[in-house]
């Protein structure tokens, strides 16, 4: 077993993380309460090196500016650190046979032997010291890369991390559904749908635990207790 | 081998036309019927459908490509590779099958539809027929589908607006339609602000649009087996999830509760088919039953007087092609029917960027307006290089920000990240909308299902290889189509529109719809099809194959209600005919 590595990101510049604890259970840290501190995140996937060199890629796909926060606010890390540990990370919902072909067409999709693991793993081989680059030359060792399976994920995966639920860990306080005004579960809109004709109609967001009132569990905790497991069988003669 | 008690009906999957088969028959005889589903009851998880990760980027819903792959060609002398990830259409798993997380879109096929072949040779004469075209007439005809059509809208629970009630035309339904003995039996869905837009700009240009026919309800609704249904909330969630409160229509809130009450069906899930277990004989052969996997993975044989093959389009050819029943068909003689006549619904869009916003994280699978101005042949193509066409429209079935964020006018040029991407995609975000195109597929010689000769599934069977790709017809008709499109998008008061770049080569990754048809047609005559007009496999006769696996070709129309009409038309059939005189059906 690797020793178990973590994430130090000083608390002032992060909306709220959600922070797993050993047991996994979620609790959340607002910058605004520990603000003179350090958080102190631990990793399922990354190590530190790899979650800061993630971090600061994701903050110039999806950069803090003058329109709003980014992909470091909404804890984009975080969220591709629990799906890269999970079922997604190894390719749980791919047909992963061989033979390979990593020069198919396009329109064939990804064709390649690796994960979403180590795609990452290998792609970051190529960003040592990446975190500690200017922005100007962040973006141009990025722009060296825009055309790998490596950066096309990170960037899909930057997308999910700052509009995903915040159950799976990324767009803390739903920084990014206000960004573009989605209120996330609405379970109603029947006497919105055609009002606010031509204007915007923008409800506060609530998160899927909010609406239905009960903690969700997602699939990347699978291993920490399944949430899809229903019984499962209907049958009334076997039973 | 392990082998079971035998059952009388041996029913393979359990969405729509899976249960509506037990239903009926469970409704109308005392035969013991078993129900065999690959998936789970995942009814118990829809609450949290409302997550787009899950559900529509993990595809929570949706048959797993690491157990259950395909693989694809675009023609005999091409390396096929396998679909790694599902794309270009969504097949389900679980118990309802891919009608749980269905857009609910719900017409009926154009009656010209199922005389493809004639028709067209009566209008233009044989030399407009495509180069390698396979068209053949389904050997029924919308005039007989007709009243199963109207016994599906009523215990689906349609609402809509007829547009053609007993050959009287009625402005504001779709006045292409064939006649309708019956109005929807509930009126047309609110209409949100695009497609509102969109409606008045088609009318303005002489166009007869209409609100789409779709199976979530506008009011509350009873239906004929007494199931109550809500209306719907328009949430959002729609395509690619379940329905959180039970109003879009799905296999288990429109059939299951019913099914669930009958003492004499059974449902086993987790089960995987892996053949279906037959012997030849004098009077055609005989299935004696089907093998499967149970979850621990022991194979077991399940003995059963009368199978009825009732899953997915891809389930249907696979299973019939790992169990050796029927002749293959083979492209260079022609001969042959297995795996013949595959298509897929063409279906693409135009973006069209507005100067102001559109709240689109409201509305519902099919919420919006068509027209079908072009659709079929309603138009005449005498001057155009294709057949044949579909329909236009617009709708509102809910956006959500993971797949919807960047979509950008093209004259923008940016790059796919960074600040200046990231303004402008917020700036865009809630201004895009989509007009539509749903189009007819026409079958070709080259264009159908088989083995795979390299890639396996767990069980080390051969994947089911599909070998697909467009031709002149389709790209031609996207053409028209996409000019027609953006013609509409400028009269809605676009400020950009984005074309749609063509249809290159078959593209897997991009979603087209989970409309595939064929490799298991219809036909009335066995040298033409795998299965008769009551959808009774040709050589076996108590084995029943239902679905769109059966579809000659493909209608622009989404092919549920005809899969339903064709299904309760099948179970007629079977309880007022084959029951009592089992054998070859006349």
């Amino acid at each position: 077993m690797r020793r178990r590595q973590f994430l130090v990101l000083s608390a002032a510049s992060i909306g709220g993380v959600l922070v797993y604890s050993l047991d996994r259970r979620a609790s959340r840290l607002f910058a605004q309460e520990k603000s003179t501190q350090t958080l102190k995140i631990p990793l399922r996937f990354f190590t530190e090196e790899e979650a800061l060199i993630v971090a600061a890629a994701a903050a110039r796909i999806f950069p803090n500016d003058d329109a709003g926060p980014g992909a470091k606010e909404a804890g984009v890390v975080i969220y591709i650190d629990r799906q890269l540990a999970g079922p997604y990370g190894r390719d749980r919902f791919r047909y992963t046979q061989g033979p390979f072909d990593e020069n198919a067409p396009r329109e064939f999709g990804y064709q390649g032997k690796a994960t979403p693991g180590e795609t990452y793993r290998e792609g970051l081989k190529g960003l040592k010291g990446f975190d500690k680059l200017s922005p100007e030359e962040q973006d141009k060792k990025l722009q060296q890369i825009e055309n790998t399976h490596f950066f096309a994920t990170l960037r899909q995966n930057t997308i999910e991390g700052m509009f995903s639920d915040p159950v799976h860990g990324g767009n803390v306080d739903m920084l990014g559904w206000q960004l573009v005004g989605f209120p996330g579960p609405r379970m109603s809109n029947y006497d919105e749908l055609t009002k606010h004709f031509g204007e915007a109609f923008r409800p506060k967001p609530i998160s899927l635990e909010q609406a239905i009132g009960r903690k969700v569990r997602t699939t990347e905790d699978e291993g920490a207790g399944s949430t899809w497991s229903p019984p499962n069988t209907m049958d009334r003669k076997s039973s | 081998m392990k082998t079971l008690p035998s059952t009388d009906v041996l029913i393979i999957g359990s969405g729509w036309t899976g249960l509506l088969m037990a239903k009926e028959l469970s409704g109308r005889t005392p035969l013991s019927i078993t129900i065999l589903e690959r998936g789970r009851p995942r009814m118990a998880e829809y609450i949290d459908g409302m997550d787009e990760l899950e559900f529509f980027v993990r595809m929570h819903m949706m048959q797993d490509p690491s157990t259950d792959a395909i693989s694809l060609r675009y023609s005999a002398s091409d390396r096929a590779r396998p679909v790694r990830q599902f794309g270009a259409f969504l097949p389900g798993t679980g118990v309802g099958g891919t009608g749980e997380h269905w857009g609910a879109v719900y017409p009926r096929l154009m009656p010209d539809c199922f005389e493809m072949y004639s028709k067209t040779v009566e209008r233009y004469g044989k030399q407009k027929l495509p180069e390698d075209h396979s068209i053949q007439d389904w050997g029924i005809t919308y005039d007989e589908l007709e009243p199963y059509y109207a016994r599906s809208e009523r215990e689906v629970g349609i609402s809509g607006k007829a547009g053609n009630l007993n050959g009287k035309k009625i402005e504001g339904g779709n006045v292409f339609e064939g006649p309708r003995s019956s109005e929807y039996p509930m009126g047309p869905t609110q209409v949100p602000y695009f497609p509102t837009l969109f409606g008045a700009a088609a009318k303005s240009m002489g166009y007869h649009p209409f609100v789409n026919a779709t199976a979530i309800p506008s009011v509350e609704y009873t239906n004929p087996d007494g199931i109550t249904r809500p209306p719907c909330a328009f949430c959002g969630f729609c395509e690619r999830t379940p329905c959180m409160i039970g109003a879009k229509a799905q296999p288990t809130s429109v059939y299951l509760p019913v099914v669930r009450q009958r003492k004499s069906v059974s449902l086993r899930t987790g089960i995987t088919v892996r053949r279906i277990v037959h012997e030849k004989g004098p009077n055609g052969g005989r299935a004696r039953g089907v093998t499967y996997f149970d979850e621990s993975g022991e194979e077991i044989f399940q003995p059963a007087d009368l199978v009825i093959l009732a899953t997915y389009t891809l389930g249907n050819n696979h299973l019939l092609f790992l169990s050796g029943i029927g002749s293959p068909y083979d492209p260079s003689s022609g001969k042959g029917t297995l795996g013949k006549n595959l298509t897929h619904q063409l279906q693409f869009g135009v973006n069209v960027f507005m100067d102001k916003p559109l709240n689109r994280f409201m509305g519902a699978g099919g919420t919006g307006i068509r027209m079908a101005d072009f659709d079929a042949d309603v138009f005449d193509h005498s001057n155009v290089s294709f057949i044949r066409g579909g329909v236009i429209g617009a709708t509102m079935t809910g956006t959500q920000p993971i797949s919807a964020f960047g979509e950008l006018p093209r004259s923008m040029k940016l790059p796919r990240w960074g600040s200046a991407w990231k303004k402008a995609s917020m700036e865009w975000y809630d201004r895009v909308a989509n007009i539509g195109f749903g189009g007819e597929h026409i079958p070709y010689v080259g264009n159908f299902f088989d083995l795979d000769t390299t890639y396996k599934n767990p069980a080390g069977d051969p994947l089911l290889r599909m070998t697909i790709n467009w031709r002149e017809n389709e790209r031609k008709m996207v053409e028209f189509m996409n000019a027609k499109m953006v013609e509409l998008g400028h009269a809605v008061g676009a400020k950009e529109v984005n074309p749609f770049p063509g249809y290159g080569n078959y593209d897997v990754t991009r979603y087209q719809s989970t409309h595939l048809q064929g490799g298991t047609i219809m036909a009335a005559t066995p040298d033409r099809g795998v299965v008769n007009l009551h959808q009774q496999h040709w050589d076996i006769s108590n084995l029943f194959v239902i679905g769109a696996s059966t579809f000659p070709n493909s209608g622009a129309a989404n092919p549920t209600p005809t899969i339903l009409a064709l299904t309760y038309r099948t179970a007629d059939t079977i309880v007022d005919s084959y029951l009592k005189k089992p054998g070859m059906l006349a």
